[in-house]
């Protein structure tokens, strides 16, 4: 029960990374309609313009607190990934407009590969560290109740608060904030928000500022706990799978579903995975999902598709 | 403007007077072509950037010290980020090039199965030093095949010796309980066979546990690994797992000395900047890290100090670094030895590579007067062996380098490899209908 219990918690925690990562997918994809295959790859570039600079600035300027380099670093980071979200939006997107959705797929594809290449020639292709502070021994709770305790990675624990206090923050921005207001205007009826002078271009760069936040977010929490290098980037597949699940368009959707997905992998690992030879995880969070469409297409709390025939 | 052009010629012939001075003139231009198919991008670009920058490096050092008897090194690198499909790609459009290649030097597992059936139709060696097919040391059926200095079974067999040297020897282990942590490919699935055999010898609970690549979800792996307790994790990855193996045997509190890892977990990028990486130790197969060495100040001495560095300056005597510096020091001996029978000061085609690999004996002398004085030994290839030796030294972390464990040099066990070796040379054979090739053959 013990074990038990430690997978359930290990899975909970890493569900809510995942679900951090999915965020970035469904605010993009609520506002514009885009499914933003680089979000993995803005996930990996903001967390390598951190690491970067972290380790650059203290050289350039001379000084040694890592605190003020962490917390430039992660300005600038954020600045930069502004940056990228009006060059997307003013060379991809504006291109792009009435274009089919498969078309706005492949350019965020396109677009991935770019930040991909681009961040690995700028920023170099190392494994680099992002230490901000983080505690990386265990914790053993319920010694008493199960010989051995319960572990608790504390990283995971503070990462998780963060996380909660990101989507926490995102609502709070989405449901009383003026831009929020005009986001989900826009995220409702594209046509009716431009009609009252809501200017679609400037929502999309917000938006996509927003969602290059929230990847800076996520590189910063996944690149201290693994070191900011290349497979940061696939960390956005582990995303799929929970919003296949929580829905495309949902907040809560993507939450519940990197809960759901993070918990059904790591048990399934655990207690099938000896059985089949192991390694299961990846795909079995895909057959998870796949299964779950089966019974609800739209998803955990996607909208309900209806077409009038 | 007159001023300016007389400038420039002025600039173009010091130029031109100083680098005639520093680069040796190579009379008939005779050139010799070593395709590099690197990974100096994706998810194994830390542990193959280092790795590529060692072998331009001692190719530019061979140029420096007057070439291959006189044959200048020339060699062109092609992308394949680790992955097969790419590198099969770089192998058809380079094995042309340039007079055609020597060699082919891999660096990847998976690219050597698919190109280990090509190589015999196109006459060119495939060389693969530490890893590889391990049952291509069989030269009897792997003609075009070259494991030189160990494959991944000779890893695994002196990494569990040197795991049995921890507890007191190989009759110790009786009882143990043994965790395999490998990456889900064809270069992590080489240790299982050796492992095995040596679990039903040795009385060793021996439990396997597959990550997916590129190996940055382990949470599960290492819950396993804490519900078993074993007494010791082998680690068997390769690239990000490696770091990730560490920091997750932090977070579940494993303690990192009874993990041991294997040369393409034992790199720098593994380590540097991982806390409670320290007391982490790997079984290297030759070489390990060598800073000291005398190839390493030539390096820096020809090379780097010129400012035709490959890489940053730090990195030379890395370990990783230094496996690149030994696999292009390799594939020139090979040469070297080629020249000797076809014609010294010649270039050799793919077909008299092969003889020089076939026919490679690098005593210590040899190797000592290379530069490599303690940072390799003897390697001896025949018709029947295409590994030459299997040398190995234990490395632990100490938070800044890898310090020596001991003196000790590893060997792998052949009489228990031998067997493993020729069942699955065989099993081949069988199954692409080769023949083994007779003692006349290996005259050719």
């Amino acid at each position: 029960m013990g074990f038990f219990l430690e997978a359930l918690f290990a899975g909970l925690m890493s569900g809510v990374l995942y679900s951090l990562v999915a965020l970035g997918f469904v605010l993009i994809f609520k506002t514009s309609g885009v499914f933003n295959f680089a979000q993995g790859a803005m996930v990996l570039f903001a967390a390598l313009a951190m690491a970067r600079f972290a380790e650059w600035l203290p050289q350039w300027l001379g000084f040694e607190s890592a605190l003020l380099a962490n917390i430039v670093a992660f300005l600038i980071a954020g600045a930069i990934m502004c940056v990228v979200a009006w060059l997307v939006e003013l060379l991809v997107l504006r291109h792009l407009v009435n274009q089919s959705d498969a078309t706005l797929l492949m350019a965020t594809l396109g677009v991935a590969y770019f930040l991909d290449g681009l961040g690995q020639s700028g920023f170099g292709s190392g494994i680099y560290t992002i230490d901000v502070g983080m505690p990386k021994d265990p914790i053993f709770v319920l010694e008493s109740v199960f010989p051995g305790g319960i572990l608790l990675n504390k990283e995971d624990l503070i990462a998780t608060v963060i996380a909660t206090a990101l989507v926490g923050l995102l609502t709070l921005f989405f449901m009383k904030t003026t831009t929020g207001r005009a986001l989900r205007a826009v995220a409702d009826d594209h046509q009716a928000a431009q009609s009252i002078g809501i200017p679609l271009n400037r929502i999309w760069v917000i938006v996509w500022c927003v969602a290059g936040g929230v990847a800076l977010v996520a590189g910063v929490i996944w690149g201290s706990k693994l070191g900011v290098q290349f497979s940061l980037s696939t960390v956005a597949l582990r995303a799929l799978p929970v919003i296949i699940l929580g829905g495309l368009t949902s907040i809560p959707g993507a939450i519940v579903g990197g809960l759901i997905i993070g918990v059904g992998e790591k048990l399934s690992e655990l207690y099938l995975g000896p059985l089949i030879g192991g390694g299961i995880e990846i795909w079995f969070a895909y057959v998870l999902a796949l299964v779950f469409l089966l019974f609800r297409p739209q998803g955990l709390f996607g909208e309900k598709i209806i077409d009038r025939v | 403007m007159r001023v300016r052009n007389a400038l420039l010629a002025a600039v173009v012939m010091t130029a031109g007077f100083s680098s005639s001075l520093t680069t040796p003139v190579f009379a008939q231009e005779q050139e010799q072509f070593f395709p590099l198919l690197v990974f100096r991008t994706g998810p194994y670009a830390p542990s193959g950037v280092p790795w590529a920058n060692g072998f331009v490096d001692y190719y530019k050092l061979v140029n420096a010290r007057g070439g291959i008897n006189g044959v200048k090194a020339v060699w062109e690198e092609c992308e394949t980020s680790y992955a097969t499909d790419r590198g099969v790609e770089c192998y058809e459009r380079l094995k042309g090039k340039n007079g055609g290649a020597t060699l082919f030097q891999t660096m990847s597992t998976g690219i050597t199965f698919a190109l280990t059936e090509k190589a015999p139709g196109d006459k060119i060696p495939i060389l693969t030093p530490g890893y590889g097919r391990s049952d291509s040391a069989d030269g009897g059926v792997f003609e075009w095949n070259f494991p030189l200095t160990g494959t991944h079974a000779a890893s695994a067999d002196t990494q569990l010796q040197y795991v049995a040297s921890l507890v007191g020897g190989l009759d110790k282990l009786q009882g143990k309980k043994i965790t395999l942590l490998y990456h889900d490919s064809p270069y992590g699935k080489e240790a299982i066979p050796i492992l095995q055999k040596r679990a039903e010898m040795h009385g060793f609970d021996l439990s396997m546990i597959p990550v997916t690549h590129p190996g940055v979800e382990q949470k599960s792996a290492w819950l396993q690994i804490r519900q078993n307790r074993p007494d010791f994790v082998l680690l068997w990855g390769w690239g990000v797992m490696n770091s990730t193996a560490l920091k997750e045997a932090q977070a579940t509190g494993f303690p990192r000395d009874k993990i041991v890892g294997v040369w393409p977990s034992g790199s720098e990028s593994d380590v540097k900047g991982i806390s409670g990486a320290e007391g982490y130790s790997a079984v290297l197969l030759q070489p390990g890290s060598g800073p000291d060495s005398q190839v390493v100040k030539d390096i820096l001495e020809l090379v780097h100090a010129k400012g035709e560095g490959t890489g940053p300056k730090e990195e030379v005597g890395e370990a990783v670094y230094m496996r690149g510096v030994v696999n292009a020091m390799l594939s020139v001996e090979g040469v070297r030895a080629a020249q000797e029978k076809f014609g010294v000061g010649k270039t050799v085609t793919g077909e008299q590579a092969r003889w020089g690999y076939e026919h490679l004996d690098l005593t210590q002398e040899k190797l000592d007067a290379l530069g490599f004085h303690d940072v390799m030994r003897e390697v001896k290839t025949s018709c029947a062996d295409h590994m030459g030796s299997s040398w190995a030294r234990a490395y632990v972390w100490d938070g800044t380098r890898w310090k020596l464990a001991s003196d000790t040099w590893f060997q792998a066990d052949m009489s228990i490899l031998d067997p493993l070796v020729k069942t699955s040379a065989d099993a081949y054979a069988a199954e692409k209908k080769l023949e083994r090739r007779r003692a006349d053959d290996c005259q050719s």
